[in-house]
């Protein structure tokens, strides 16, 4: 089975700290890690061939610099790596970036899976998987916690909900957004890291994935983001004490002061 | 930082045994020294890492076979729990003999299995009466048509029982003493090849002790390590491989022992202020610290000189295992010193350091010994 992965470069804290006067992200000094959520999708990419076979193949749209993670997703298993990098690309909303993703893997052509991290860890909105299916026009089951059973033209998985989980049997080619309950991802092997080093990772500009411009980077980008702030913190509450009447006739005097 | 300029496959290996050692085994060190259970499940993120490759050379599925390589893994592990980069290194010590010594049809059988840590090795030498004495062992191999016929007792056997593959020295001619040592390699599960007594130790409790028992235990004449009388030269530079191992755990164990030290020096408060602070700590510290980086410089000089070709390096190799084996028997002594009563303690690290430490000063043979092999060479050197 030919499966993609696709996978985001993230600052590895959580707390990213926001260039208050030009509303984005500070990266200096924070490391680069692959979002952490993308981690149990390569090692479900992984796990799958080693059962099924076939390959695996990373992608992740980026700045060179994003070439990294995609050597560390070789030296955890993956096989083949594509980095999309382009000055085009930049400025991409989650409705951007999942055009690109999926143009690249229309190039791609021949695959029946493709898996995604149920979101990333900074922007946290978990619509890039979803964009792509409906850019490719494929299914997609997000959530995804555990897969039950692979058949030849068809995969049945558990998909976890708010109070349960749900199975759900779908038809290649299909898309998963999975969650942590997946699995637990492996350590690299010495044979990995050594592989990842050496490997060749393909790398295609809007160009080679055939995109139209006007859909690519700022261009193509609905969302627009006009100002990041943190919430100003709220004042202290005001705590009331005595016996219950006391307490509902202060709290009956404090509204009718503030109406 | 001091530079060692290790190639860019040493720093791989150094940053993957470190976060195996942090991520995997730190958080179980005190549940296997408690229990004294074998790691098998620490073995398997081991073996999937690839590192049971590092002692095999390239063409029978290894990374290459370097004794660099090897401490450097053997290090970071220990740093973690000496007890578990035990049960790994005695995989090497058990399987350098092939490694060195073995025919191809040996290496082709045995080292890819062994590189991919499907199964380990263990090394059968000590005996209840030839400890530094090696040449006093009584267990013998009596060629009988296309079989050799083993009898007698191996002890302390690290690995044993777990292990797969055993290279176990045996008497073949006992007439020759010394050169009537010959080195063979037995399977688990060969009938008359059986598990005696575990021990329970003091220190590195992951690992297992345990009695090689062999009853009439028929093995293949092919299994024969090079050739009969060899025993003691595939044991001796064995031991040039496997020594600077032991004292890469020694290193560990006094890095990992400095790590606690100096952690706890500076969140502990006495008289108002960290006692990291006051100058009584910090020169012990230094010592410390000093005595563990040259310790570290030592081995990697020694590892290096093997890896260069060298083959006299019994002398070089005995410095490294000594000094860094005393040092981590120091080292680990001062962290519990530093941690007072919280070092004595159980509930914290430090004083399974300690008792880990003890045993590098003891095993591959005694610091005693490894002064005799010092002082001899430094004699021979004088003469010629």
């Amino acid at each position: 089975m030919n499966i993609i992965v696709c996978i985001k470069q993230v600052p590895e804290t959580t707390e990213v700290r926001i260039n208050p006067e030009t509303n984005t992200l500070m990266r200096e000094g924070v490391k680069s890690i692959i979002n952490p959520f993308d981690m149990y999708a390569i090692e479900e990419g992984v796990l799958i061939r080693e059962k099924v076979g076939g390959k695996v193949t990373v992608v992740t749209m980026g700045p060179p610099q994003a070439e990294a993670a995609l050597r560390e997703a070789i030296s955890l298993g993956a096989d083949e790596a594509i980095l999309l990098s382009d000055r085009a690309f930049a400025g991409s909303d989650t409705w951007a970036t999942s055009y690109t993703l999926a143009a690249a893997i229309r190039k791609i052509k021949d695959y029946q899976l493709i898996i995604c991290g149920k979101q990333a860890s900074d922007g946290d909105t978990a619509q890039v998987g979803p964009g792509i299916a409906t850019h490719l026009d494929i299914p997609q089951v997000i959530y995804v916690k555990k897969v039950e059973e692979i058949k030849d033209t068809t995969i049945r998985v558990w998909r976890m909900t708010e109070d349960g989980y749900e199975v759900i049997e779908a038809p290649f080619p299909v898309l998963f957004t999975v969650v942590k309950e997946i699995n637990t991802p492996r350590l690299p092997s010495l044979k990995g890291i050594m592989r990842s080093k050496q490997a060749k990772i393909t790398v295609w500009t809007h160009k080679d994935i055939e995109a139209d411009f006007a859909q690519l980077g700022l261009n193509g980008s609905p969302t627009q983001v006009a100002k990041v702030f943190t919430p100003a913190p709220r004042g202290k509450g005001q705590m009331l004490s005595g016996t219950t009447d006391d307490i509902v006739a202060g709290l009956v005097n404090i509204l009718k002061e503030q109406q | 930082m001091m530079d060692y300029l290790l190639t860019e496959e040493q720093v791989m290996i150094r940053d993957l045994c470190r976060q195996i050692a942090k991520e995997k085994i730190a958080p179980l060190a005190a549940e296997y020294d408690k229990s004294e259970k074998f790691p098998h499940g620490i073995m398997k993120i081991i073996a999937d890492a690839d590192l049971f490759a590092i002692f095999v050379p390239l063409e029978y599925g290894g990374t290459g076979g370097r004794v660099l390589d090897m401490a450097i893994a053997t290090e970071e592990l220990s740093r973690a729990c000496g007890g578990i980069a035990v049960c790994y290194a005695a995989s090497a010590l058990g399987t350098y003999p092939i490694v060195l010594f073995g025919n191809e049809e040996q290496k082709k059988k045995y080292l890819p299995d062994l590189a991919k840590g499907k199964t380990i090795a263990a090394f059968g030498l000590t005996e209840p009466e030839a400890g530094s004495d090696a040449s006093a062992i009584k267990t013998t191999a009596v060629k009988k048509g296309d079989h050799y016929v083993l009898n007698g007792t191996k002890h302390f056997i690290t690995n044993g029982g777990e292990a797969g593959v055993y290279t176990v020295v045996a008497m073949t001619d006992r007439t020759r003493g010394a050169r009537g040592a010959s080195a063979f390699i037995v399977e688990k599960g060969t009938p008359g090849f059986s598990f005696g007594k575990k021990e329970e130790k003091m220190g590195i409790r992951a690992s297992t002790t345990c009695e090689l028992i062999f009853t009439d235990c028929k093995i293949p004449k092919e299994n024969l390590i090079a050739k009969e009388g060899m025993g003691f030269i595939v044991t001796m530079k064995t031991f040039d491989m496997s020594r600077p191992g032991v004292a890469a755990q020694a290193l560990g164990i006094a890095q990992g022992a400095l790590d606690i030290a100096v952690k706890y020096a500076k969140e502990r408060h006495q008289f108002g202020k960290s006692i990291a602070s006051f100058q009584g700590i910090q020169w012990m510290l230094a010592d410390m610290a000093t005595k563990v980086e040259a310790s570290r410089a030592l081995i990697y000089a020694v590892a290096r000189m093997v890896d260069s070709g060298n083959t006299s390096v019994a002398k070089e190799s005995a410095i490294a295992k000594l000094f860094a084996s005393d040092a981590a028997m120091e080292v680990s002594t001062n962290a519990v010193q530093i941690l007072g009563g919280y070092g004595y303690m159980r509930d914290y690290p430090a004083e399974k350091f300690m008792r880990d430490a003890k045993i590098t000063q003891i095993y591959e043979g005694t610091n005693q010994i490894q002064r005799n092999i010092i002082a001899l060479q430094l004699i021979k050197e004088m003469a010629k």
